[in-house]
């Protein structure tokens, strides 16, 4: 009841600022959520958080390791104190409060998932290395990942830069080709009666089916690739870029041709920005599918890059360095797909409060 | 809105810069599934420069199709129409087309967007301040910047005026401009763009369904017959500008017009 009153009375729905008169007349829970926190003065999440990081240290410091038949985790010493170190960081800066700066203000949003965060590595922690719970070849305490990047950055790094350009080769030249294909199928009748029976036939076969098929006819295992990963790239931008060209309204075409414009500008200055939004989806799609294909075609034939090194880490049963792995993988998957976010905004800025995805 | 205070030249038309536009014995028939359906039948009509002309008919009575055939959009089935002796055959610059709907560009602000004809013929280096003066034109300086979906109904349609009016303003065509407007600031444009009108000294082709507007802007007004539309009447507003809509001239005229599209009941 409250609550409705001080919307209706509040002008334009400001109830967090709402005008001085209304403020000492009522003030529910609920309005006082809506504010959003000060930044100013301490900060209680982050004081509870580096509590948590806290507790994580001395439970990896004090609590011995069980024994499980072979020698001891390496760097559980390291990983207690980089947790230490972690939450005396925490601590600092929710003492500071405002002061912190940039990184408090980035870091305050957070607050809930610092301490959820320690409170996942302690229970990873006492379920591998303390009580030995979750069987030990197939899994490895937090600190057996630090032992991995130690002992193996190298041949990790350099997978992650094979995998990487393989994906950049890939990805590019199916973008470019599928939206090539995708405005002229749009556009023009005749690219559109030969092409598009092609794509609806061929576009939907998965692209690792084709995979036995590249590596015969490919000249090098490394283009076989290349070539799948395109291909996964390429169905989704052609076929929403496509779409995105055929659903330009007609009378977008007839203003700008009342306005003298030549068929070109049409292309290049209506069809194609009125497409844009269709195209980052079929980027988007595109993306999440060339990165399966990547991984399938590394775990098949190309002896390099992370799937590769998944492959080989499961054949040692260094189960670790899968862990690793995966980790570097979703690292890198979500680090692009943000990129691809950020690009998209970028570009698509004029679209800022009308859509979202 | 801001017209409504500036002082308006006496003189009722200028005839200088608008086109000359003769439409002879056109008609028209659209392909429909299972046949052709006839639009025009037999349409002469004579824009003389610096006139400004109203098409008055039922929904759906073909006016539409006229328009666009003026505009060059599409050819007509049968007859002539020509610009200044010369046929048109296809869409030009000197004709713009201001639609229903205002159709800005979501992606181009509105400053982008009202530069776009001098971008689609490659003069905009040379003719930027073209599009200023456009804008001026409009009452929309500040609004250069702005994406099109943060401007009200009105604004867009004043946008897509300028847009119009940044080119070699021979002929603006309207085929309903203020048709989606609400009612206040239609009445407001309706003076804006005698305003325009006035000021520029084009020739003018409206196409409405709203006796009242045609009569406060035009010239002359065509009455259309039921498609295949005719022309079933043309009346002629012999009264200065700025008008005044309580003029009882007006309201005789508005009850003539009226009687040719057959709701002289409603009088």
């Amino acid at each position: 009841m409250t609550t409705a009153e001080q919307v209706l009375d509040s002008p334009l729905g400001l109830q967090g600022n709402a005008p001085a008169h209304h403020a000492p007349r009522q003030k529910t829970p609920q309005t006082v959520a809506l504010r959003p926190p000060a930044p100013t003065g301490i900060w209680p999440t982050g004081l509870l958080a580096a509590a948590a990081w806290v507790a994580l240290g001395l439970l990896t410091l004090l609590w011995p390791n069980k024994e499980v038949g072979f020698n001891d985790w390496a760097f559980t010493r390291e990983f207690g104190i980089a947790t230490l170190v972690v939450a005396a960081l925490l601590f600092a800066i929710s003492l500071l409060g405002h002061r912190a700066g940039k990184l408090a203000r980035t870091l305050r949003p957070a607050g809930q998932w610092l301490v959820a965060l320690a409170v996942v590595l302690a229970l990873w922690e006492i379920g591998t290395a303390k009580l030995g719970v979750l069987p030990s070849p197939f899994f490895a305490p937090p600190q057996s990942l630090i032992d991995v990047v130690h002992e193996d950055w190298q041949r990790l790094g350099l997978s992650t830069a094979y995998s990487l350009r393989l994906l950049a080769n890939g990805f590019v030249l199916g973008a470019l080709i599928g939206f090539v294909t995708g405005v002229s199928i749009g556009w023009s009748r005749i690219a559109g009666y030969w092409v598009h029976p092609l794509l609806r036939f061929l576009g939907p076969v998965p692209a690792s089916a084709l995979l036995p098929l590249a590596f015969f006819f490919a000249p090098s295992s490394y283009s076989a690739a290349v070539f799948l990963v395109g291909l996964a790239t390429f169905f989704p931008v052609a076929v929403l870029t496509w779409s995105g060209v055929a659903s330009v309204h007609k009378s977008y075409y007839d203003v700008a041709r009342t306005l003298g414009a030549s068929e070109r500008f049409l292309v290049l200055r209506v069809a194609i920005p009125a497409a844009l939004p269709q195209v980052f989806v079929g980027l988007f799609m595109g993306l999440g599918a060339s990165f399966s294909v990547l991984i399938t075609a590394e775990m098949m034939g190309v002896k390099a890059g992370l799937g590769w090194y998944l492959q080989w880490a499961q054949g040692w049963a260094a189960y670790a360095n899968m862990y690793a792995a995966l980790f570097v993988m979703a690292a890198l998957c979500s680090g692009l797909i943000t990129l691809l976010f950020k690009v998209r905004d970028r570009v698509l800025s004029w679209q800022k409060g009308t859509v979202k995805w | 809105m801001v017209n409504a205070v500036l002082p308006s030249p006496p003189a009722p038309t200028q005839t200088t810069g608008g086109a000359h536009i003769d439409i002879r014995g056109v008609s028209h028939w659209f392909e429909v599934s299972g046949g052709v359906l006839q639009v025009l039948d037999g349409v002469d009509l004579q824009v003389r420069p610096g006139e400004f002309v109203a098409l008055l008919g039922p929904s759906g009575c073909g006016k539409s199709t006229l328009l666009r055939l003026v505009a060059g959009l599409e050819p007509a089935t049968a007859g002539t129409i020509t610009q200044n002796g010369e046929a048109i055959t296809r869409p030009d610059p000197s004709r713009i087309v201001v639609f229903q709907d205002p159709t800005l560009y979501p992606w181009r602000s509105v400053w982008d967007n009202v530069a776009l004809g001098l971008q689609a013929r490659g003069v905009l280096k040379e003719q930027r301040a073209r599009v200023d003066e456009a804008l001026k034109l409009v009452g929309l300086t500040e609004f250069a910047k702005a994406f099109p979906h943060h401007l009200s109904g009105g604004m867009a349609q004043r946008v897509a005026l300028a847009r119009a009016l940044v080119n070699a303003r021979q002929l603006p065509v309207l085929d309903e401009p203020l048709v989606k407007l609400d009612s206040l600031t239609r009445i407001a444009m309706q003076s804006e763009l005698v305003n325009l009108w006035q000021r520029a000294g084009f020739s003018a082709l409206l196409v409405t369904h709203d006796v009242e507007e045609a009569l406060f802007l035009a010239n002359r007004v065509i009455v259309l017959s039921d498609r295949p539309a005719r022309i079933a009447a043309e009346l002629v507003v012999d009264l200065p500008y700025p008008r005044h809509r309580g003029d009882p001239r007006l309201a005789e005229l508005r009850h003539e017009a009226l009687k040719h599209l057959g709701l002289d009941a409603t009088w």
